[in-house]
């Protein structure tokens, strides 16, 4: 797994590649709150190289979701999610709680 | 047939769902079908490591898998804590985001993506999960 982070003027892009699994996710967890602890409430998930997360990788994002959205500060958003794991997201009832979409100039551009 | 041991720790996940990967794609599957499967192993060994094996660090964890006909059998032998799946609250998926438990979410995708998970526990030579998928 690999992190990036950007920083844009209304957002951060979290661009997160590999699979993110029980090994990993504590360090994707730590990334996006490294940005929570920085002031940053409106973040993208790039996960356009993502080939692979379980139920781990989904905690962290529900985690992040609930502290972003708390006060009304901001919003997590998902772009460009891979088929196998929009699926997984689903059954996982979890797409209702994040707003997706196909490209990240257009992620970047909704806050 | 893959019988293989591994050390019960996260970092040999991506080697368990490598050989889970292998079996069902010899065995046909389709590639759906291949990461519904690496997903309900990589689910259940988790779960074994962080709540049958809590804390313990030098364990094992046993796991077969192999084709019987048009069925993939995944088995796991752990001998950490029994498991009960009946004490595993069903996650409520349609509760609002400060509601969300992600609790008995591993257990709830296994058998979402599997046909059939099965738990038993015995004194002697401890816990076995059986996991089977049918080609579709």
């Amino acid at each position: 797994m690999e992190i990036t982070t950007q920083e844009f003027k209304h957002c951060d892009l979290v661009k997160v590649k590999g699979r993110v699994d029980s090994a990993t996710a504590p360090d994707f967890s730590k990334a996006l709150e490294k940005a929570n602890n920085d002031g940053k409430f409106k973040i993208v998930v790039d996960m356009s190289e993502l080939e692979y997360m379980s139920s781990a990788g989904f905690r962290a994002l529900l985690a992040t979701q609930r502290n972003c959205k708390r006060y009304n500060r901001g919003e997590l958003v998902l772009v460009s999610v891979p088929q196998r794991i929009h699926e997984a997201l689903e059954l996982a009832g979890f797409t209702e709680l994040f707003k997706t979409f196909d490209d990240a100039i257009e992620a970047v551009g909704s806050f | 047939m893959a019988h293989s041991t591994f050390p019960a720790r996260f970092e040999f996940l991506d080697e368990i769902r490598s050989l889970v990967a292998q079996v069902a794609r010899e065995g046909g599957f389709s590639e759906k079908d291949i990461y519904s499967l690496q997903l309900a192993a990589d689910e259940a060994a988790s779960n074994i490591i962080e709540h049958a094996y809590a804390g313990i660090s030098d364990a094992t964890l046993e796991i077969t898998c192999n084709m019987q006909g048009s069925e993939l059998i995944i088995t796991m032998r752990d001998t950490g804590k029994p498991f009960d799946p009946s004490k595993v609250k069903q996650p409520n998926l349609k509760a609002d985001l400060s509601e969300r438990q992600i609790g008995g979410l591993g257990l709830y995708l296994m058998r979402k993506l599997m046909d059939e998970v099965r738990y038993e526990t015995n004194a002697r030579t401890g816990n076995l999960l059986t996991m089977i998928k049918r080609r579709g």
